[in-house]
């Protein structure tokens, strides 16, 4: 735990320096060879990322699903955690619905990946799929008043006060990780549970993961790594810092994205 | 000018009131909307643009078809049709101010519309999208404006407003090139993801909004004294039978790409809206009557026996018509939707209230129209008179 908090402090450390812009020499130094990081800082830019050192940090996440599969009723754990954390509302039905982060079976979450006979493993496995913080992110080029927008460390935030609506967003996510406050959500809000410290939502706006920006800015782990205490089910932290335990995880181990072959570079990767 | 709209006869006054009544009751739903938020209308996560949307992109096309008969008129000096130009002006006009009550109907933030100017984002397709809409419903007022004033003068339009014509022609292509970049740009939608959307979307425009405007042309012939004339209104059907004919090209492009390179993401909502997809056929029906609406039009159009007769001729309108607003106005946009990027199939129904405020869009879509052609109509009636 005490390293993963010592990392997690540089992380909201770099996060405000980033956009000083370290000189892109160093960064490179740092950096593992031709990932698919220096791919996507090469290829076609969103809005928000043009001023972004293509080599800053990105911060992302590894999802270790044999942790998950291992421990039934954790990932539900993440997605209460989460929830609640950001006062998400739970209106009992379908059509209202908003989720940040949720449990789907593989089909789902890899679309188009198909298996002649399907791996034991993956039959009763479920998959937590949340807002990839994509580099290069189909919602930011869409939405028509940077209300999503991409920050220099690489996360996908938005501002509730800014968007109109438009839902333009969710049609262009490719992911289906958005979600829109088809109502008013405050009434849904449990209020044994409401966290007076994070905003909640006015009806008619959009909204999703944002990578806990505000649990990182005061050196906390987003809430859903947290509730995996030290299981390592769920490992965070900056995609271009090669001596950051996620990177090691990314070297030392196949991981996929999802729907990778969009160019949307996701930042959520999977050991399957 | 506007003074023209204020006398008519009772059969006008009750048309208007007709409109009116759909206006008000639209404006009622809408104000249940706005209170309760956009889970009014049987929009969800999954399909996250219903008919609004649907309807806006419609009427798009309608609005850009006005070129069909400003461009002959001004570009190869086709007479024949400088009678109906103010006309389709008027509908463009119409057609404009709909899709843009369409869109802020479809708002979650009406209120906060203006955002999309405070915040310019040019590489966002909406920001550019409301841009051209705006311009082009300008255009149409500002031209067809001079151009009637001119006429009631009895004088030669102004030298200085042809640029503003010529620029009109374009700009119609456009809004609806824009409109389909709003669809064709999105990664992992691959029912939009086409490049011949924009094309497909201007031949469907180029054949449902000229048919709209026979339909307008023979209603006004029986109400007023203005006759388009025959010769006007069949190069009109042969600008129809063409459009539709290559809207029909391309549909069956789509066809070909998507079944015989059998990849599943390109079949899937082609399945879901013509045979069903896993046992869902909710827009099957229509889908089905829309194929056959469409054909029965066009080989009506290409009989020459039904085309140059007027109620025939109507008939085939109405059907082109109908079949192209399912096909757009609910097939496309909808059924982009399905199924979803997590693969799943949720079925969209329309609520009352979100019905209700679209008859209200269209009713006051109409009531545009109704009080434009009456000036329009009023200055002709009165030189045919003189
Ligand atoms: S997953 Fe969707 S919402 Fe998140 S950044 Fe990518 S495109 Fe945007
Ligand atoms: S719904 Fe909001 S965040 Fe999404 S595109 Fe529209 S303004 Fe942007
Ligand atoms: S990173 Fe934060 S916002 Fe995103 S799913 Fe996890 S807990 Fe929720």
């Amino acid at each position: 735990m005490d390293i993963k908090r010592r990392q997690f402090l540089k992380i909201a450390g770099l996060s405000t320096i980033a956009g000083l812009g370290a000189p892109a020499a160093f960064n490179l130094l740092l950096k593992g060879g031709p990932d698919t990081v220096s791919y996507a800082s090469s290829g076609g830019e969103a809005e928000a990322s043009h001023e972004a050192a293509p080599t800053g940090v990105r911060l992302g996440m590894v999802i270790d699903q044999r942790v998950f599969d291992a421990n039934k009723g954790l990932a539900q754990k993440c997605t209460t955690a989460c929830h609640t954390v950001h006062n998400v509302p739970n209106f009992g039905n379908k059509k209202d619905e908003i989720k940040w982060i949720f449990e789907v079976p593989f089909e789902k979450a890899f679309t188009g990946k198909s298996q002649y006979h399907k791996n034991k493993n993956l039959e009763d496995s479920s998959f937590l799929v949340l807002c990839n913080h994509c580099d290069n992110p189909p919602c930011v080029r869409a939405c028509p008043t940077k209300a999503t927008f991409k920050r220099k460390d690489g996360i996908v935030a938005m501002d509730y006060h800014r968007c109109i609506g438009c839902r333009f967003c969710m049609a262009a996510c490719p992911y289906g990780m958005r979600s829109f406050n088809w109502r008013d959500p405050r009434p849904f809000i449990d209020q044994k549970t409401h966290n007076k410290e994070f905003p909640t939502r006015m009806r008619g706006v959009v909204e999703k993961c944002n990578f806990c920006v505000d649990r990182l800015a005061r050196g906390q782990q987003p809430a859903c790594v947290e509730a995996c205490g030290n299981t390592g089910a769920m490992t965070f932290g900056d995609l271009n810092d090669s001596h950051s335990e996620i990177v090691k995880l990314l070297d030392n181990n196949f991981t996929i994205q999802r729907k990778p072959s969009l160019g949307t570079n996701p930042s959520v990767f999977y050991i399957v | 000018m506007l003074e023209k709209a204020l006398t008519g006869s009772n059969k006008y006054w009750g048309w208007i009131a007709v409109l009116l009544a759909f206006m008000a009751a639209g404006a009622l739903s809408y104000v249940q909307q706005y209170n309760y938020g956009l889970g009014m209308t049987g929009m969800s996560r999954d399909v996250s643009w219903g008919i609004y949307i649907a309807q806006f992109t419609f009427l798009v096309g309608v609005a850009a078809s006005g070129v069909m008969v400003v461009l002959p008129y001004y570009l190869h000096n086709y007479k024949i049709f400088g009678k109906i130009t103010i006309l389709g002006e008027f509908l463009a006009v119409a057609a404009v101010s709909m899709c843009l009550l369409f869109i802020m109907a479809d708002l979650g933030q009406p209120t906060r519309a203006l955002n999309v100017l405070l915040h310019p984002t040019p590489g966002s397709i909406l920001f550019w999208d409301m841009i051209v809409l705006n311009v082009y419903l300008f255009l149409n007022i500002f031209v067809g404006w001079v151009v009637l004033t001119a006429e009631k003068k009895e004088v030669a339009p102004p030298k200085w407003i042809k640029p503003f014509i010529y620029i009109s022609i374009p700009w119609a292509v456009s809004i609806h090139t824009v409109t389909a970049f709003l669809y064709a740009g999105l990664p992992g939608r691959h029912f939009w993801l086409t490049a011949i959307l924009a094309p497909r979307f201007l031949a469907s425009a180029f054949a449902a909004g000229p048919a709209l405007l026979i339909l307008l042309c023979l209603i006004i012939k029986r109400v007023t004294k203005f006759d388009a004339g025959q010769e006007a209104i069949q190069k009109l059907v042969t600008i129809v039978t063409y459009a539709a004919l290559i809207n029909v090209f391309f549909i069956l492009l789509e066809f070909f790409t998507s079944y015989y390179s059998n990849i599943p993401g390109h079949m899937h909502t082609l399945d879901y809206l013509f045979f069903g997809l896993h046992g869902h056929s909710q827009l099957v029906p229509w889908m089905r009557v829309s194929a056959i609406f469409g054909i029965v039009a066009i080989v009506m159009f290409l009989i020459p026996a039904a085309r140059k007769r007027e109620d025939t001729l109507a008939i085939a309108c109405v059907l082109l018509f109908v079949s192209f607003w399912i096909d757009k106005g609910i097939g496309l946009v909808i059924g982009g939707f399905v199924p979803s990027p997590l693969e799943e199939i949720t079925a969209y129904y329309p609520s009352f209230q979100e019905i209700m405020i679209t008859l209200g869009i269209w009713a006051t879509g109409f009531f545009i129209l109704t009080v434009l052609f009456k000036i329009a109509l009023s200055v002709k009636e009165e030189k045919m008179i003189s």
